[in-house]
């Protein structure tokens, strides 16, 4: 190591001193962890057995609210008061690293086992690595896929969910038609990105082109996708609803006045505490089948035997570095441990976050929850947003014009050369910043 | 200028001098580096290494203009300014007149009330609106189905979210103009209203002739403050709606509060801030222009 500038030597024999005053026995470091959400709350339970394996550590969580959380952490990396240790959603790691917030722990990464490493989602894992660096680790997984009432498709004829788009779809129409005119086959919220994205990804399409410098939403697969998504509300399948007009799902889901629903994780646990008991045994969770191009080229028993999962998106999120922290080492041991399989499964227990890590997925907690296993299944087949700084303002942008899309008030075409329109605007600086030849 | 006139000047400067510099640092500056932030493409490339900054002269303000976002905020500030203004203006005319009459008893318990909403939490207010406004269990819709009228979704519809906002600002806000306009009011020699009385004129003709009249400089500065203010509507929406229904309530400046902290885009959102101030500014002189046209 480096010697020390005398200055930096001058406030660091400083703060030891000023440590030294308050207790002679507490000179511990103190690692500072931004944490959201509830994981900010529970992650506390996990940290005792963190202190009593390192004495001379202790860690301090500030807990942050989601909805404020990206805003917070810019300011504070813009004010130079970032923590030591952050939790981040993992699409926003991209903009971390442009903005040089994030240290790199490809060096710390040498120690571990290779299979440690291996033990993650791949599709997860790569979210969190950039250009050939891992950047941050991922602490739990976030993906979307069916959340389905079994009772309502059996009545409807499918006793067991349907595993293709095809057959979705025709369980779509039977539950439509059984339903009074006032019932709607499936819930999909028009103000979300995520399911014309998850589908466009299933028919191969690559969101953006040229080194993702412009959009490539008019492409035919995107357009394809965009339509079949279109026609679920066109058909009356889906209500055109957006999430602040729903006035309560689960009642709505309770009552059948949906059959279906795509969705995250979190709502395995708000679906156990928010259904009544009545719909408990009759809800379960299945995986977002494979698109395939004619309607049924399957070979008879491959249907039966090991079903085509199609891709979901790779959510969820990380734990980073700062990399103007002067106590990375400390809180590279805090990564480290909250990394560690056991830590994963009782992250689990407390927050009902699905673990990163595969080898967590044995704990009996999780094998024994029903509605967790469709995800198992679903993580392995998982495929990332582009990774540039600019995604979620791209999501966005997709969220509002397949919003007027679904209200009609744009055709498919208007909405995507719309949305390639406002995407290449976005874009402008990255194409800049690499015709220049600098990384973005 | 004599040795004495010096003199006074040089202890003048000595106190203005704090006031100034705070003003000078906490204010001229900042106002001064947004203004050159508007010129760049300031976002979080620039912040990350400042050689990715880039002077883009007027492609921010040609942007803004051009985006359908914005005119949508704008619109939906102007309707928030044209509605919210004069009814925040007259209701709290209103109840200055009926605390200030000689008729009400415990004036000071009423102006207190009246003027507890101003300092009360906005976030505070906001969850105890939201609940009045809830479409199933809300109190305003209670008292509307007791109407006959069908409940309405008061923060989900995109038609009603906006005057929701309204009301709730109004309500927040009318008590501070409520307590000028009592000040105002209590200036006002009671002589003449004595002479009107004799004089036989009604109590709207005493309004109309004395009571508003009188109150013109008063009203004046109401009206100025109260525009200014609600030109720059912020958290209200923000509380309570987001910006939602279908960009609805968005307003300007929560749109450079997006486009600022959500996105990072502070040569964009620095450029929106001086659209608005410029607008303010010609607000505010148009008022003055159409006051001053009225007293001559």
């Amino acid at each position: 190591m480096a010697m020390l500038p005398p200055r930096l030597l001058f406030i660091a024999l400083f703060a030891l001193w000023l440590a030294g005053c308050d207790s002679g026995a507490d000179r511990a470091v103190t690692v500072e962890f931004w944490a959201m959400g509830q994981e900010g709350e529970q992650v506390r339970a996990l940290l005792p057995e963190f202190e009593r394996r390192h004495p001379d550590l202790r860690v301090r969580v500030q807990q942050i609210p989601w909805s404020a959380a990206h805003e917070k952490l810019l300011t504070a990396h813009a004010g130079d008061a970032m923590p030591d240790v952050f939790q981040l959603g993992n699409t926003w790691i991209p903009e971390f690293v442009a903005l040089r917030a994030i240290e790199p722990l490809d060096e710390r990464l040498r120690g571990w086992p290779a299979a440690a490493l291996s033990d993650y989602f791949p599709g997860i894992l790569a979210t969190n690595r950039l250009a050939g660096r891992t950047y941050a680790l991922p602490w739990y997984v976030d993906t979307r896929l069916f959340f389905y009432r079994g009772d309502l498709l059996a009545a409807a004829g499918f006793p067991e969910p349907p595993t293709s788009w095809d057959g979705w779809l025709r369980a779509m129409a039977a539950l439509k038609a059984k339903g009074d005119g006032t019932r709607y086959a499936i819930l999909l919220p028009i103000d979300e990105w995520q399911l014309p994205v998850i589908l466009a990804l299933q028919r191969g399409a690559t969101l953006l082109r040229d080194r993702d410098q412009y959009g490539n939403f008019r492409d035919p697969r995107f357009r394809e996708a965009f339509t079949f998504y279109l026609n679920l509300f066109a058909q009356g399948l889906a209500p055109p609803v957006g999430n602040t007009q729903m006035a309560n799902l689960y009642r709505d889901f309770a009552s059948g006045a949906f059959a279906l629903y795509i969705s995250g994780p979190w709502n395995i646990g708000e679906f156990g505490r928010r259904l009544p008991a009545a719909a408990q045994p009759h809800w379960n969770t299945a995986p977002l089948p494979e698109f395939t191009h004619s309607p049924s080229p399957l070979a008879p028993g491959k249907e039966l035997g090991a079903r085509a999962v199609g891709v979901s998106l790779a959510g969820g999120a990380s734990l980073a570095l700062s990399r103007t922290s002067p106590r990375r080492e400390a809180a590279w041991k805090l990564l480290e441990f909250l990394a560690e399989p056991e830590q994963q499964a009782r992250f689990y227990q407390l927050t009902g976050d699905l673990p990163a890590r595969q080898s967590a997925w044995n704990d009996p907690a999780l094998t024994g929850n029903r509605h967790a296993q469709a995800f198992r299944e679903q993580l392995q087949h998982l495929r990332a947003t582009p990774p540039i700084p600019e995604w979620e303002r791209i999501a966005s942008r997709i969220a509002y014009y397949a919003e007027l899309a679904v209200r009609q008030q744009l055709n498919v075409d208007e909405a995507l050369a719309a949305l390639d329109r406002d995407v290449d605007r976005i874009l402008e600086k990255r194409r800049w910043l690499l015709s220049r030849g600098l990384t973005p | 200028m004599t040795g004495q006139d010096r003199h006074a000047a040089r202890s003048a400067w000595v106190f203005l001098t704090p006031a100034l510099l705070l003003i000078a640092v906490f204010f001229f500056l900042p106002v001064l580096a947004a203004l050159l932030l508007s010129f760049t493409d300031f976002d979080i490339y620039a912040l990350g290494d400042l050689d990715r900054l880039r002077f883009v002269g007027l492609r921010n303000y040609l942007d803004l203009l051009q985006s359908p976002l914005f005119w949508t905020a704008l619109g939906n500030t102007f309707y928030f300014v044209a509605v919210g203004g004069p009814l925040s203006v007259a209701v709290s005319l209103g109840a200055a007149l009926l605390v200030n009459a000689p008729l009400t008893r415990c004036p000071g318990f009423f102006r207190a009330a009246f003027f507890l909403p101003v300092v009360t939490t906005l976030v505070a207010v906001a969850v105890v609106w939201r609940y009045l406004y809830h479409p199933r269990f809300g109190l305003l819709n209670y008292g509307l189905g007791l109407l006959g009228i069908d409940p309405i979704d008061w923060l989900g519809d995109p038609a009603w979210a906006m005057p929701a906002i309204i009301l709730m600002a109004v309500w927040k806000n009318f008590g501070f103009n409520m307590i000028i306009f009592i000040a105002g009011l209590q200036n006002i020699p009671t002589q003449l209203y004595e002479a009107a009385r004799i004089d036989g004129a009604s109590g709207w003709r005493q309004f109309r002739h004395i009571t508003l009249p009188l109150l013109g400089p008063t009203f004046l500065f109401v009206a100025l403050m109260t525009m200014i203010g609600y030109f720059q509507v912020f958290a209200e929406p923000y509380v309570m709606t987001q910006g939602g229904p279908a960009n609805r309530t968005l307003s300007v400046v929560l749109l450079m509060y997006e486009e600022g902290f959500r996105w990072w885009n502070m040569g964009y959102a620095s450029a929106a801030a001086f659209v608005l101030f410029l607008l303010i500014l010609a607000g505010t002189a148009l008022q003055l222009r159409l006051r001053r046209g009225d007293s001559e």
